[in-house]
């Protein structure tokens, strides 16, 4: 007993978990805040020595280049923070649109890996191979490079269908003519989805309430369709069509799809979607045999099944490992900078080139990015929530 | 009667054609869907596999120059035959090449050794760190009358290997560290810890080699230049040890709980419990998603073609630009793709091959 109580001070200290604790939590404080003043000073005298102002007033500056696609009015003589708000919206449009596909893409290939055709199956397994053993970047270039080799000049453009024009520099394809009527179908058509929501929430409550199942299907169809086309109709029904016209080196009107935003949804769409498709085929393989076996005892066809057990159930062992597919592929849409396609990485490499702000411009990609991943992670956990098993309250 | 067992009886009694017959009934046209469905697929691959077959085998161009290859419709496989040592080997000096080939034909033949679990021992790790210094030798020289070559001639395949490989050795236990980290008792730490992983995974690869390539310059006191190379390879180190940390937590996830308070109890301090007890267990569970991790970062390392770095992507880009090959990129990235795939799916079949020595005897 008495060795015990005879311990140095010292090993007082170091015996004790929580004040080993301390010191070590000290030390690496220590050793951060020093590293941090050391990398701080350094920087701030090599920008003195390079005389480069920190700070992000350079964002109000006339930027004075160009962006090829653009959602909003945007000019040379426009500041440097509205060309990265043109990135961002870029960005945005890009993994939306990707992951949509993608998306789509990921649950065929899911569900035909697991078909029972040989040929489906296996085709499906090589695709996913394929794509996924192969660097992004790689595919990216590839993508661009059949575009701008393998397509044809403007003034020999492909012309599968009458209006659809295929060349180097992109798609080109026919749309309505603009008339203020278009604006209001398409507000009505948003207005209705949301209402389509609202009144799937309503029945599903009356459903729990009564037991009675009525079917959203006449609700949908009025609010999606019927209203925006009695809109249409009733604003005189434009129908002019924009034709895509071949003038000097281009074609002008019309639509267009430039082969970087093209090349880019290619290859991020066939990239994530191999990923995708593992995931929701080790989504389905999760469920249970006896799932399938009850359904077909109940007299369910294979795609009944898959539709209202098999997928409904699989989707809780699909979103956690989904969310972060659809983080990569926002992360993934940055190697846009490699085509060309003017993201928002690829706006803030250029402003960085022009003003020489290396510090702000990495802090506001990471900053963006970092924006879209946790707004992302956010949306997807409460979606989680809401499909994981309801047990018992507590 | 001679009877042998075999797996499946139906196999046995028939004949080849008739063998087929059934298979064919039984995968291809079971129901009349799947009938279509194979058709409608028999279809489509005829459809492309023919164009392809046409454009890389009958008329593909094999002898000549880039004018022959332009007359002819194929795939210009003279390209490849002229710019592969320069997609292989980028800037090295062409008369010291057999340098790279023998240090990448060891590198290569010592993953293949390793391949096998049983041979996993100390013995091993020192064959590989002789193997590092080695190669490292190699490529560089300067010593023993071998010439010197400088960082930035090095290219193409070794470049791509050595910032993988370099990238793995280093995340790998910096990876753990942060692991242990965050699932640790030390609140500051573990805050720490936090913050970085979620911060290297919440913005993209290409923010960090920016970072690496045109903030680390600031970061050094006047008159230190770091090389771009080792600048890029640090950021790839950054942000792998984040992905690696959270596959690590996973595995530590998956000790079991009595093992952790086994250790306790026997009175073992925190890095005696950690390195001996728990994180033996918890690194062999993650095994195979750590090998997936590793297939992530080889073709991560393409990134650094943005920064122009002259990796293997980067070299193959460059072969495109020579004036007197223009307009062969096709077959450029389909050959860069094939040796990109080469690797990658080695290591997955190596990573799923894993699963299964690993997924029984776990407690072994």
């Amino acid at each position: 007993m008495e060795k015990f109580s005879q311990k140095s001070p010292w090993q007082q200290f170091w015996y004790d978990p929580k004040k080993r604790g301390y010191f070590f939590q000290f030390l690496v404080f220590f050793a951060i805040f020093g590293l941090g003043t050391v990398l701080v000073t350094n920087t701030q005298e090599n920008l003195a020595r390079q005389s480069i102002a920190s700070g992000f007033s350079f964002l109000g500056q006339e930027a004075g280049f160009e962006i090829s696609e653009s959602s909003i009015e945007y000019w040379a003589d426009d500041s440097y923070q509205l060309a990265l708000f043109v990135g961002i919206l870029n960005t945005f449009k890009v993994a939306i649109i990707g992951n949509f596909l993608a998306i789509i893409l990921g649950i065929f290939v899911g569900i035909f890996r697991l078909s029972p055709n040989w040929l489906l199956s296996k085709l499906s397994e090589s695709y996913i191979e394929l794509a996924r053993n192969i660097p992004l970047l790689l595919q990216l270039f590839f993508w661009y490079a059949v575009f701008t080799e393998i397509f044809p000049d403007v003034k020999e453009s492909l012309n599968p269908i009458p209006g659809v024009f295929i060349s180097q520099r992109g798609f080109f394809f026919p749309i309505f003519k603009e008339h203020f009527i278009w604006k209001w179908v398409w507000m009505t058509f948003i207005g209705g989805g949301l209402l389509t929501y609202g009144t799937s929430l309503f029945l599903n409550k009356l459903r729990e309430k009564t037991g009675e199942k009525k079917s959203l299907l006449p609700f949908g169809l009025l609010f999606l369709f019927v209203v925006p086309i009695l809109i249409w109709f009733f604003g005189g029904a434009p129908h002019e069509l924009d034709i895509p016209q071949l003038g000097g080196f281009n074609f002008s009107g019309g639509m267009t799809l430039t082969p970087e935003f093209v090349a880019l949804m290619l290859g991020l769409v066939i990239y994530a979607g191999a990923f995708n498709g593992e995931i929701v085929r080790a989504g389905i393989e999760s469920v249970s045999r006896g799932q399938w076996e009850a359904s077909q005892a109940l007299g369910l066809s294979r795609w009944q099944t898959l539709r209202l057990v098999v997928l409904p159930q699989s989707l809780r062992v699909i979103i956690p490992p989904m969310t972060s597919q659809v983080l990569n592929l926002i992360k993934n849409s940055s190697l846009a900078v490699g085509i060309g396609y003017p993201d928002f990485v690829a706006v803030a490499n250029t402003t960085m080139n022009q003003t020489g702000q290396a510090i702000e411009a990495v802090i506001l990609i990471m900053g963006v990015y970092l924006f879209f991943s946790l707004s992302t992670s956010f949306v997807m956990n409460r979606y989680n929530r809401s499909q994981q098993l309801k047990e018992r309250g507590a | 009667m001679n009877l042998k067992y075999t797996k499946n009886p139906e196999k046995r009694s028939l004949p080849l054609m008739q063998g087929l017959a059934v298979w064919m009934k039984k995968n291809l046209f079971s129901t009349p869907l799947n009938s279509a469905i194979s058709l409608v697929l028999l279809g489509l691959l005829f459809k492309a596999l023919g164009p392809l077959f046409y454009w890389l085998v009958v008329n593909s161009t094999w002898e000549g120059t880039a004018q022959t290859c332009r007359h002819n419709d194929g795939a210009c496989l003279v390209f490849i035959k002229e710019k592969f040592v320069f997609i292989l080997f980028g800037f090295y000096p062409r008369e010291l090449l057999w340098r790279p080939v023998v240090a990448i034909s060891l590198f290569i033949g010592l993953c293949l050794y390793s391949r096998d679990v049983k041979r996993w021992n100390k013995l091993l790790l020192w064959r590989w760190l002789k193997l590092i210094l080695l190669c490292a030798f190699l490529l560089k020289g300067g010593l023993f009358g071998f010439e010197a070559v400088s960082m930035d001639r090095w290219g193409g395949l070794p470049l791509t290997l050595i910032l993988a490989f370099i990238g793995l050795i280093f995340s790998y236990p910096i990876g753990i560290l942060l692991a242990l980290a965050r699932t640790g008792s030390l609140p500051l730490i573990k805050a720490l810890s936090v913050s970085y992983i979620e911060l290297i995974r919440g913005v993209p690869m290409i923010s960090l080699l920016f970072m690496a390539s045109v903030m680390f310059p600031l970061f050094m006191p006047d008159g230190i230049v770091l090389p771009k190379l080792l600048r890029a390879q640090i950021a790839i180190i950054m942000f792998m040890s984040a992905y690696m940390a959270e596959v690590v937590r996973g595995g530590l996830a998956a000790v079991d709980k009595g093992q952790y308070e086994a250790a306790d109890a026997l009175g073992l301090m925190y890095w005696q419990k950690m390195l001996k007890v728990i994180l033996p267990q918890a690194l062999k569970i993650v095994i195979p998603p750590t090998v997936n991790t590793a297939i992530g970062m080889f073709k991560d390392t393409s990134l650094v073609v943005i920064i122009a770095l002259s990796d293997l992507l980067m070299t193959t880009k460059t072969s495109l630009k020579d004036p007197k090959w223009l307009g062969f990129s096709v077959e450029a990235y389909l050959f860069a793709a094939l040796i990109y795939f080469i690797f990658c799916f080695s290591m997955s079949r190596y990573s799923k091959r894993l699963e299964q020595v690993f997924s029984y005897g776990g407690r072994s």
